[in-house]
């Protein structure tokens, strides 16, 4: 019970140099259900909330429109080509579905390994990693050249006996994708009972009453609603940990099975699930700084959080930075020559540039976590974890995009450049993804009540005890 | 009704079916009725009924309202594709028209002036694909580029569709009655003040109707031009021989070719046959079998030049100092003016001269219709002088109808033309206003003639600047005769009647010269009647109609003799007294460049030819085959004299000659003379439909008559301005050694050790696969292919013939620029060392039909299966689209329709296609499918009648026009069938083999014969 002794620790930093707080000492029960709950009940919403809704709604409607011009016209109005097939809806889809690990990976690994660090967290992610499933699961959709039988891809009997064929990775995907988004929408939603509960009876206007009594289930707090609550909340942590490594190494198994150079790698899926992790971080790290800012939740959200998935963050890139290392090597020790040509075509090929700012950003840059001074210094922190969430994608841009432009046949060759609809299909996601966080602020709970008040119980029963 | 005419390719008039045929007497009695147009019109109807010759009952007006209705819906995507008419069935079936089942009829077309034997192929009335015929000996069963795209020109829908005074539509009784009075008011002066222009003719119906109006106006002239024409070799042949001698080269007999600058296997009137004969020498299939040696000097690189051993790019005005210094060299003269040339040609000249003396009788020099009538004298002097004639060489008389000087034909109606003695003009087809040399001013003089009627297949430069315009009917349409480069005569049939108001030049010039009403069927016949009035006629007449040739119409042998020189023992020496003694011609010329001093040279362009097909959408998109270019021309030139001006595909730059200025683009092409610019015609126009509108440049502007294919002294200014130039093959320059993605090697080498590319290849065990390696039995047929390098002349047949037999949509300049063309069978090229002169090796890429297809495990929904057959289907109404099959595809062999490219508006356009193929929508993947069609046809034929399918009964597409022979299509499980040989054979490897991939289509490893005197 480290955890436990570092909490009750009076002095706010560990003999390591590390802040330790993992809530403010003046925390009540009655003060946390009164800091988040009344973001959502009572609280006007601040400005920048105004701001943010309406920009990335805009942006939402920008992705509408982009949507509504692509079913018209068809997946021409991009840059797609042959060779180069695959284009921005692909490196979207598998960037958006990285970005949703870190929620699973803070939910369940973190509540598996007593991590008590994830409560005020926790919910906040789970609702990114929502968002984010929601962004990416539209996009192998959309990429399609018919997009209106999409649901050719399902198992489902058809009158003519057809069936999907499960050798194709795609298949694969459509599973990996759509399970992992059903069991973090249910573990999401088995968290958020109490506090919809909690808001039902605090709620003053019967539309809210109606709305949070709804979707509360009837939750009563009573004992044996917590033990069966928990019980259940354990196993759904049970069976989504191990969708934190399946989801995205089946993903990297589109590319891992293909036979194309710079694709048909082993490292792949171990790497894609680093590498989804290493975003899913930056993302929760670039949401939750301004809005731990905005809506006064330092004392919640405490620079030890900062901390803790900075070094997560640290870790991850470190694991990234090795996969590219390995990438090299074994492209080299493999003498596979259109395999080396690839790595090759990498770093000095046509699209070198944005390899090597890839290094920057993606490798580089991120290491300056090593620094505490970074990794507790809020802003600092948000550009380090823009620049991954940036790099990123370029780093799905280089492995999908420009391991295309240049495969077996010379004279199939051909650049890829994007169009407007790339773009802003691109940045209509980001709209939807932003549009969904900021109604979540507005509507639930972002930090899950009934777990923050259980790190306040244990605090007073340290303090008592004391 | 129709069908008595045009007889099909597919019955052949033979003893046994006399019966039926007797049983037609009472049918051809009938024919009587076919002085009476307007009843054989409407009976011609009535057979038809739904809808195939509707298109000649378009009025202006209906042809407006659907035209608007198609513009306003081409910007929607269609919900539903019923047909909007009501469907009837036939009420009388047609004689020997079974539905479903397509009909050949032979016919002809022609390209300056030559004939070529095609057979046409016609589903339920409508021509859909046009073959080689291969009784006809300038096809033999292929064609070339023009003559496939030429049923697209049938369809265009930019047609010229009526008759137009002044730009306003009008009619053909009208220009009847207008043409009759100027011949009324020529009457008095003899004719003297009309004129006919004429493109190349070879028809003798149409020389016999000239000839006919020539006796009743004596004073009337007939001129003839094209802009790409002989004239150099004609006053060569007058020159040498003293007489009009037209040469026929024998490509399968010669050991050691020459070629100075002449394009043979590609834009020669006889190319697809010479390509067929020369290929046949090329294919060393055994080590003890003699391969052909090719050397070819010219200033930039032509399909025939990449085919050379040893390839020297000179400037086009220095090859004819590089023949003279060979005839010294070899002995054949001697003239101590001659400077020795550059060093670095002297060793290659020196083997030259040895390779020919040791293979005398089995050489041929041939020079280019482009180079100096000098040059072709030298060449018949060399073929003489090596003892070729007889051999690999014989002469005949020209089959053209009246072979002249087109330059000076032209320049005599300017002239005229000039002094106002031209009351009438009749330009019967070609577009002079576009294309003839810029100095003649064609354009300004022509207003001065006071009667100006053109006849064209469309409204072009030339109509626009005349008072008619009549519109010309496509060959497809009417009936006329043409000879084919040998003289073979053949009768032009017409496939479907005339879609819109078109008449053919025939009918003009019976409308001239008797009472109109005779339709140009009547016209052929009856002149073909009065040559041969026997009884027998009209069986003849079918036969040849059948044959899609006249037997024994080829040009008899013609002894002629070179003038001014003697034959002696050991050589040819000149007479010194001789006047016209040619050497006095090529006297004093300087061998050493002057690098400072510019030429442009010109030539018609791969694609489009003169600029008649400019508005050809699948001629545009076809890639030049040296280039890769598609919808452009440009200046191409070396790369080392772009570096030295600091230039890169795209920079605009000015070039000015003789005054002239033009702005062009410039492409940087390996194997370019160094200071030598080529220009290709055709491009540029200004009166074309909207497919040929704002492509290219118009290089005419530059072409005098003094310098018709090349001149010097040309100035190059960069301008700093870009012009988005659009390739299919981005990449130039290929290190495919370390791929090895082709084979390639030499004939020694293959003498030396006969399995040196199966030791070079890496083929995994079939074995080593994750997935079930047995998982296909293929106990039926087993298709495959394989395709010969070295046969394969690069020419693109092969990617037009599929584009025609499988409705491959053409998807425009910026789709293209975009990587979104749609060929299923494309032409690699390959460049190996230096680029001022890299060895080139072309790759015709289809569907690899992998057994182990990397496409059809990626697929989610099975839309690529594999058959029993071992065929990579591609369901298209099962696709989805996810275009993950391409991406696993190493052979990017896949094309995806990324918007809807086919036309399924334009109304013209619906009865071209192929009745067998599904016409692709927007959001699914297509392939080659190895014209599975065809094989489905064949296995219908065969199951009729309780047998195995042929080997050689389906023919892909490809393999039928290539007229190389290159590709071979067949049964592989089958040992004895061609295709299994070629697979058995050593030179054969597959393309990416060591994926474990097991293509189906394989290839022989490109060999070459290079000189080892030479490569040492």
């Amino acid at each position: 019970m480290s955890e436990n002794s570092q909490v009750i620790s009076p002095a706010p930093i560990s003999a390591l140099g590390y802040p330790t707080k993992l809530i403010s000492s003046d925390e009540t029960y009655e003060s946390v259900t009164q800091e988040i709950g009344s973001i959502v009940l009572t609280k006007p919403q601040p400005k920048s909330w105004w701001i943010g809704a309406t920009a990335a709604f805009l942006l939402l409607m920008l992705f509408l429109f982009s949507i509504a011009w692509l079913l018209y016209r068809g997946v021409g109005i991009w840059g797609i080509n042959v060779p180069v097939a695959w284009g921005f809806a692909i490196v979207n889809f598998v960037w958006w579905v990285g970005i949703g690990h870190a929620g699973t990976f803070i939910s369940a690994v973190l509540l598996l390994l007593h991590q008590k660090w994830r409560t005020s967290i926790n919910r906040f992610t789970e609702a990114m990693t929502l968002s984010a499933i929601s962004c990416a699961g539209l996009f192998p959709i959309l990429h399609l050249g018919r997009q209106w039988v999409f649901y050719w891809m399902f198992p489902y009997p058809d009158t003519m006996g057809l069936w999907p064929q499960f050798r194709s990775p795609l298949i694969w995907d459509l599973f990996a994708v759509s399970t992992y988004f059903i069991v973090s929408l249910i573990f999401w939603y088995a968290g958020l009972i109490p506090d919809l509960a909690s808001l039902r009876d605090r709620a003053r206007t019967r539309a809210k009453k109606l709305f949070y009594g709804t979707f509360a289930l009837g939750w009563r707090g009573s004992a044996k609603h917590w033990r069966n609550h928990q019980s259940a909340y354990l196993l759904l942590a049970g069976v989504a940990t191990p969708l934190v490594l399946s989801v995205h190494s089946v993903v990297g198994l589109d590319f891992a099975v293909a036979n194309l150079p710079g694709w048909h790698e082993t490292i792949i899926p171990p790497y894609f699930v680093a590498a989804a992790i290493y975003s899913g971080f930056a993302m929760i790290l670039n949401i939750l700084i301004p809005v731990r800012k905005i809506y006064g939740l330092e004392n919640l959200i405490t620079l030890r959080h900062l901390n803790n998935m900075a070094n997560a963050m640290l870790v991850m890139g470190m694991m990234v930075t090795y996969s590219y290392i390995l990438e090299e090597f074994m492209a080299w020790y493999s003498g596979d020559i259109f395999e080396q040509y690839a790595m090759a075509n990498r770093a000095v090929g046509s699209y070198a540039w944005i390899f090597w700012a890839l290094i920057v950003i993606n490798v580089l840059v991120p290491q300056t976590l090593w620094s505490q001074r970074v990794r507790t210094n809020p802003v600092a922190l948000f550009f380090v974890a823009l620049s991954v969430n940036v790099g990123m994608w370029v780093d799905h841009f280089i492995i999908i995009i420009v391991s295309l432009t240049r495969d077996y046949v010379p004279s199939s060759w051909r650049m890829f450049y994007p169009t407007f609809w790339d773009w802003a299909t691109l940045a209509g996601s980001v709209g939807l993804f932003l549009t969904l966080i900021f109604l979540f602020i507005r509507f639930l709970p972002m930090i899950a009540i009934s777990e923050t008040r259980k790190i306040v119980s244990e605090k007073m029963n340290a303090n008592s005890h004391a | 009704m129709i069908d008595d005419l045009r007889l099909p390719k597919t019955v052949k008039p033979d003893s046994n079916r006399k019966s039926e045929i007797g049983n037609r007497k009472s049918l051809w009695r009938s024919l009587d009725e076919f002085s009476n147009p307007q009843k054989f019109r409407e009976q011609l109807h009535d057979e038809f009924q739904n809808g195939a010759s509707d298109f000649s009952d378009f009025n202006r007006r209906d042809f407006l309202k659907l035209m608007g209705a198609s513009i306003a819906l081409a910007s929607l995507p269609a919900c539903t594709r019923q047909p909007i008419e009501k469907i009837v069935p036939y009420v009388k079936q047609p004689e020997e028209l079974v539905p479903g089942k397509p009909l050949f009829f032979a016919t002809a077309m022609t390209l300056g002036g030559f004939a070529t034997g095609l057979l046409a192929e016609s589903h339920e009335g409508h021509p859909t694909k046009i073959e080689g015929n291969p009784d006809h000996p300038a096809s033999l069963g292929a064609t070339n580029i023009f003559h496939q795209a030429a049923l697209l020109d049938l369809y265009d829908p930019d047609r010229s569709q009526a008759v137009l005074k002044n730009g306003e539509i009008n009619s053909w009784e009208n220009f009847v009655a207008a043409i009759r009075d100027v011949l009324q008011s020529q009457q008095t002066k003899n004719g003297g003040g009309l004129r006919i222009l004429t493109e190349t003719v070879s028809s003798p119906t149409l020389n016999f109707q000239i000839q006919e109006l020539l006796k009743k106006f004596p004073d009337t002239k007939w001129h003839q031009f094209e802009p790409v024409n002989s004239d150099n070799i004609f006053e060569g042949a007058k020159i040498a021989f003293g007489e009009m001698v037209e040469t026929q080269f024998h490509f399968d007999q010669a050991k050691i070719i020459l070629s100075l600058d002449s394009d043979f296997l590609y834009s020669h009137p006889n190319s697809v046959r010479y390509a067929r004969d020369f290929a046949e020498r090329r294919r060393a299939r055994f080590p003890q079998n003699e391969m052909s040696r090719f050397y070819a000097v010219e200033s930039s690189p032509t399909v025939t030049g990449s085919n050379a051993d040893h390839r020297l790019p000179i400037r086009a005005s220095e090859i004819e100092n590089f023949a003279h210094a060979l005839a010294e060299k070899l002995g054949a003269i001697s003239n101590p003016a001659i400077r020795n040339p550059q060093s670095a040609i002297e060793n290659l000249l020196s083997a030259i001269a040895e390779d020919l003396l040791q293979n005398r009788g089995k050489s041929i020099v041939i020079a280019g219709e482009n180079q100096s009538p000098q040059v072709h004298v030298l060449a018949h002097l060399l073929n003489e002088f090596l003892g070729n004639v007889g051999k690999t060489i014989s002469f005949t008389e020209s089959a053209l109808a009246n072979p002249v000087n087109q330059i000076e034909s032209l320049r005599d109606l300017v002239d005229a033309l000039k002094q106002n003695q031209v009351d009438a003009l009749i330009i019967l087809g070609g577009n002079p206003a576009f294309n003839s040399p810029t100095d003649f001013q064609f354009a300004e003089n022509l207003a001065r003639a006071k009667f100006k009627a053109h006849l064209s297949s469309d409204v072009n430069e030339t109509s626009a600047l005349c008072d008619w315009h009549i519109p010309e009917n496509h060959f497809l349409e009417s009936w006329s005769d043409a000879r084919a480069f040998d003289g073979t005569t053949s009768i032009v049939q017409p496939l479907i009647l005339p879609l819109y108001a078109g008449k053919s030049a025939h009918e003009i010039l019976d409308a001239m010269v008797s009472p109109p009403g005779r339709s140009d069927y009547d016209i052929v016949h009856d002149f073909w009647n009065s040559k041969n009035p026997g009884a027998n006629f009209e069986n003849g007449w079918r036969k040849a109609l059948h044959d899609g040739l006249i037997a024994n119409t080829k040009l008899p042998e013609k002894k002629t003799t070179l003038r001014a020189f003697q034959s002696s023992g050991t050589g040819v020496s000149p007479v010194s007294s001789s006047k016209e003694n040619p050497l006095e011609k090529l006297d004093g010329r300087d061998a050493h460049p002057t690098t400072q001093n510019l030429e442009i040279t010109f030539r018609p362009d791969a694609t489009i030819f003169d600029g008649r097909f400019a508005n050809n959408g699948w001629l545009q998109e076809l890639p030049k085959p040296i280039t890769k270019l598609v919808w452009d021309n440009a200046a191409l030139i070396s790369p080392a004299l772009a570096k030295k001006e600091n230039l890169e595909n795209g920079d605009a730059v000015e070039l000015e000659f003789k005054k002239r200025k033009l702005k062009i683009p410039i492409w940087v092409t390996p194997g370019q003379t160094e200071n030598s610019i080529a220009l290709q015609l055709g491009y540029g126009r200004k009166n074309v439909g909207h497919v040929g509108k704002n492509a290219g440049f118009n290089v005419y502007e530059l072409r005098d008559a003094n310098s018709l294919w090349f001149g010097e002294g040309v100035i190059l200014k960069k301008t700093g301005e870009k012009y988005p130039l659009v390739t299919t093959q981005a990449q130039q320059t290929i290190d495919s050694d370390e791929r090895q993605i082709l084979r390639e090697g030499t004939f020694d080498e293959f003498r030396r050790e006969p399995d040196f590319v199966q030791k070079n290849s890496e083929s995994p065990d079939k074995n080593d696969t994750l997935f079930y390696p047995q998982e296909f039995k293929y106990d039926g047929y087993r298709w495959g292919m394989a395709i010969d390098l070295s046969a394969c002349i690069g020419c693109n047949a092969c990617t037009i013939a599929c584009q025609a037999e499988n409705n491959i949509p053409v998807v425009g300049k910026t789709e293209v620029a975009r990587g979104r063309v749609m060929h299923w069978i494309r032409v690699d090229n390959y460049f190996r060392s230096a680029p001022a002169n890299p060895e080139m090796t072309h790759q015709p890429v289809p569907c690899m039909q992998c057994e182990n297809a990397p496409c059809e495990v990626v697929c989610p929904v099975g839309a690529t299966l594999h058959d029993k057959e071992g065929l990579n289907l591609q369901v298209y109404n099962r696709c989805v689209g996810t275009r993950y099959c391409s991406n696993n595809c190493p052979y990017k062999v896949r094309r995806f329709n990324f918007f809807e490219y086919a036309d399924y508006k334009t109304p013209s356009l619906v009865p071209m296609r192929n009745p067998n193929v599904t016409v692709r929508w927007r959001g699914v993947m297509e392939k080659c499918t190895y014209c599975i069609q065809r094989i489905s046809e064949a296995r219908i034929n065969s199951e009729e009648q309780n047998r195995k399918i042929r080997d050689g009964e389906i023919k892909t597409a490809c393999q039928q026009v290539c007229p190389a022979n290159a590709i071979v299509f067949g049964d592989i499980g089958d040992p004895n069938s061609r295709v299994s040989k070629l697979k058995s054979h050593k030179l054969n490897f597959s393309m990416l083999g060591e994926l474990n991939t097991r293509p189906r289509t394989t290839y022989l490893a490109k060999l070459r014969n290079p000189n080892p005197k030479l490569s040492a």
